[in-house]
């Protein structure tokens, strides 16, 4: 049974909305259950930003996640915040780009995703998150790329459907970090 | 024998709760006057407002909404917005429009409602006995100011027409009374040309209209009509504010 | 139907269009302002009226006049605002105007935070407004049932002339559930008509007048017992509720909206050391089904009802007056925006089980 707790979270602007809806749209689409989550008010205004998403199989109980078996820290004070909470033998994905320090828990399993340097390899720093999306898929198996990738067909079309083939290859970089867990 | 005078099919039978020498009778009557020679009775709603007038809604021969004190201007949005090609009036007195009800009415202007607001103003709270209203006089006596309004504590007379007049939403305002046969057919036609005006959808449109309160005053029928002529025509001077159909030129 | 992903917020409003709704009135307030957003936009689509009102005040009082008029109409706030809506939806409920309410509610009292609570449970059925009214109330607990359970508020609403209120917590608003619209859309003119509206008399007949002023004590006592024989009907005919995993429970959990789903956790994590726990979940707070939650109370292996909810304790009085003194009652909860955790929840239980 399939039951994943996600937070992602980060500065306002770095994309964990988009991270966490992306992630549900993709559940739905595969016929799971799913709930997305967001912090709202006035942290949202240039401070740090979170989503719960949850992920499952069966039906989902509570959208509010409290001990996440996976979270997405796309910055120092998340992780702070974030890594005592996690489920033992959960996953942290770790912003490696802006966070400067490892896991401090030793019960937990860590990816260090440099996606700010993988994006600005691609040529567009807004395809970081999808670096640490692809980062999350290839670690948890939960997702299917090639849903996430269906999805971004419908959304970049016309004189955007260049935009595809980028957001796959930020997809397919970001597994490659996981490739080793 | 020929008629030469009839009543107007604009109210009802019923009769009216007001006071011996009190004017909303005379308004009552220019308003259904107005809606029956227009031809719209039948496609009118009015709102009746909480004061004095609180039961127009058994006097006005149309379909009528009793609003909440000073709300009488949205719940006339909410049936104009609904009903647009309906007639649509507000019957309010100073307490109701230019105090409780002073955000409704200012907004109803502003977005150009296209509505008929009858302002009824005596400078008195006439349904709870006497009261100080926004419109009273500075020195006039009232229940709650029983040694005269004063400036200092109270302020001076609120002035709505000139206000409202300054919203680029309104279409027509104007300051009437009914204190002589010749003002009243003055009001009636001012009553008329806001309605003209607000079925062709020129925006928003009120009448004030000053109204004598004899029993409030304290003064017979006749000092009524006088001292209003006296006193209240010099704070709230009569004429037009604002009328789009001029502004044309 | 494929499932959608939808933003609380944007789903009742879509839910509100698709019932036949084409009249919106209200004013941005956080965490509801997804609503009159939504509706802006595609409340014009569909043939409709949206309107930012000037206030909660106006906004209410813009929802009898379009109901009045015999418009299916709308208005949504949270708690600061509901709170302005008070002496409107009396007058609408002296009148007999029906009309949604949405409540998105955060925590008070007066300013209180942004975040989610159900500290406006009294005044939704309790009433805040003056006089002998009642209110339907639907306290959905996630997004389909919110999709759900807007058509019937407004059939209600339209079927009883009353208010119908939606009330929701900050955390249902805002959060986003697959949906799938079950029921096809309608259209305004699939509804019943409303000889009693006020849309002109068209010569046809007297004059209608939508009012709640009675002067007379006799005829306004005649109108309170009308009003109160409606709301008897309602009491007979409208409760709502759901029972979850009670079977053999030492634990009955109570609880509506969110926590209920907070509760479910807890339940779970009790079932882990082998104490069996259920959830009843009243989905009309009015009328309560006071019966339902009796009878589940009443069954010999529950041993504790447990109240839980995102306030200091409101619902645990209905609760009591269900339960009836048969068993004992206890509540746990957090309010002000502070969301009780399921094991603070299942702590509770523990020491109402006195383990």
């Amino acid at each position: 049974m399939a039951y994943n707790e996600i937070i992602v979270a980060g500065f306002g602007g770095q994309g964990v909305m988009s991270i966490g809806t992306t992630m549900a749209e993709a559940a739905m689409s595969q016929g799971l259950n799913v709930s997305w989550l967001p912090s709202y008010g006035p942290e949202m205004r240039g401070g740090t930003a979170n989503c719960c998403v949850v992920i499952a199989d069966s039906e989902i109980i509570s959208p509010i996640v409290l001990e996440p078996s996976e979270l997405i820290a796309m910055n120092q004070p998340s992780l702070d915040k974030f890594e005592p909470a996690v489920k033992p033998g959960g996953l942290i994905l770790v912003n490696k780009s802006i966070v400067e320090r490892g896991i401090r828990r030793d019960d937990v399993r860590a990816v260090y995703v440099p996606s700010l340097e993988i994006a600005s390899e691609l040529g567009n720093m807004r395809v970081a998150n999808m670096v640490m999306l692809g980062a999350y898929i290839e670690a948890t198996k939960q997702l299917k790329f090639e849903t996430v990738i269906n999805m971004l067909r419908h959304i970049f079309t016309g004189k955007k459907a260049h935009l595809v083939e980028l957001n796959e290859i930020a997809l397919q970089r970001g597994a490659a970090c996981s490739s080793g867990l | 024998m020929a008629i030469v005078y009839q009543k107007t099919k604009g109210l009802t039978d019923a009769e009216t709760h007001y006071c011996p020498g009190c004017t909303h009778g005379i308004i009552h009557k220019l308003v259904a006057e107005s809606l029956e020679e227009l031809g719209v009775l039948e496609k009118t709603v009015g709102i009746a407002p909480v004061g004095c007038s609180v039961f127009a809604y058994d006097y006005f021969n149309c379909d009528m909404l009793e609003a909440a004190h000073g709300r009488a201007p949205a719940v006339a949005t909410g049936v104009k917005r609904v009903l647009p090609d309906h007639v649509v009036f507000t019957y309010q007195g100073d307490g109701d429009l230019a105090a409780i009800g002073t955000a409704e009415i200012v907004h109803a202007a502003m977005r150009g409602e296209k509505i008929t607001t009858i302002f009824v103003n005596n400078a008195i709270y006439g349904m709870t006995g006497g009261q100080m209203a926004p419109t009273t006089l500075v020195g006039q006596r009232a229940t709650t100011a029983p040694l005269g309004r004063d400036r200092n504590h109270a302020g001076s007379p609120i002035r709505m027409a000139e206000i409202l007049a300054t919203l680029d939403g309104a279409a027509y305002i104007e300051r009437v009374t009914v204190i002589s046969p010749s003002h009243i057919m003055k009001a009636k036609r001012a009553i008329k040309k806001a309605f003209e005006l607000q079925m062709e959808g020129r925006g928003f449109t009120m009448i004030e209209v000053l109204s004598s309160c004899p029993t409030n005053w304290g003064l017979t029928p006749v000092n009524a009509l006088n001292w209003l002529n006296e006193n209240m025509i010099p704070v709230f001077p009569l004429g037009v504010f604002k009328d789009v159909t001029k502004e044309e030129v | 139907m494929a499932k959608e992903l939808w933003k609380g917020n944007e789903a009742i409003a879509e839910a509100a269009i698709r019932a036949g709704c084409r009249c919106y009135f209200g004013y941005p307030i956080t965490p509801q302002s997804e609503i009159p957003e939504y509706m802006s936009l595609h409340m014009p689509e569909a043939g409709g009226v949206f309107l930012q009102s000037e206030s909660e005040i106006a906004a209410i009082n813009m929802v009898y006049g379009a109901s009045g008029a015999g418009a299916r109409v709308m208005t949504s706030s949270s708690s600061p605002g509901i709170s302005l809506k008070q002496e409107g939806i009396s007058y609408m409920c002296g009148a007999e105007l029906p009309g949604v309410i949405v409540n998105v509610m955060r925590g008070g009292p007066g300013l209180g935070t942004i975040q989610p609570a159900q500290g406006d449970y009294y005044q939704a059925t309790r009433g805040g407004g003056n006089g002998d009214y009642r209110l339907i109330v639907f306290a959905p607990a996630n997004i389909q049932e919110v999709v759900d359970l807007m058509q019937e508020a407004f059939e209600l609403a339209d079927k009883y002339r009353m208010p119908v209120m939606m009330l929701l917590d900050g955390m249902i608003g805002q959060m986003m559930e697959p949906v799938e619209w079950k029921r096809p859309a309608l259209s305004p003119e699939d509804l019943p008509a409303k000889p009693w509206a006020t849309t002109g008399t068209k010569g046809e007949r007297r004059p209608n007048i939508i009012n709640s002023l009675f002067i007379n004590p006799d005829a306004c006592n005649d109108h309170n017992r009308h009003l109160e024989e409606k709301y008897q009907r309602v009491i007979e005919n409208e409760q709502r509720y759901e029972i979850n995993d009670a079977d053999e429970a030492e634990v009955l959990f109570v609880a509506y909206g969110t926590p209920a789903r907070l509760a479910r956790a807890a339940a779970r994590l009790l079932g882990e050391e082998g104490i069996k726990a259920g959830v009843f979940r009243p989905i009309t707070v009015w009328p309560y089904p006071y019966e339902a939650l009796h009878e589940a109370a009443s069954k010999e292996s529950v041993r504790a009802v447990v109240t839980v909810e995102m306030s200091t304790g409101q619902m645990v009085d209905d609760v009591r007056i269900g339960v009836n003194g048969i068993k004992p009652v206890s509540f746990v909860g957090q309010a002000g925006g502070v969301i009780p955790t399921p094991r603070e929840v299942a702590d509770a239980a523990r020491k109402a089980l006195g383990r």
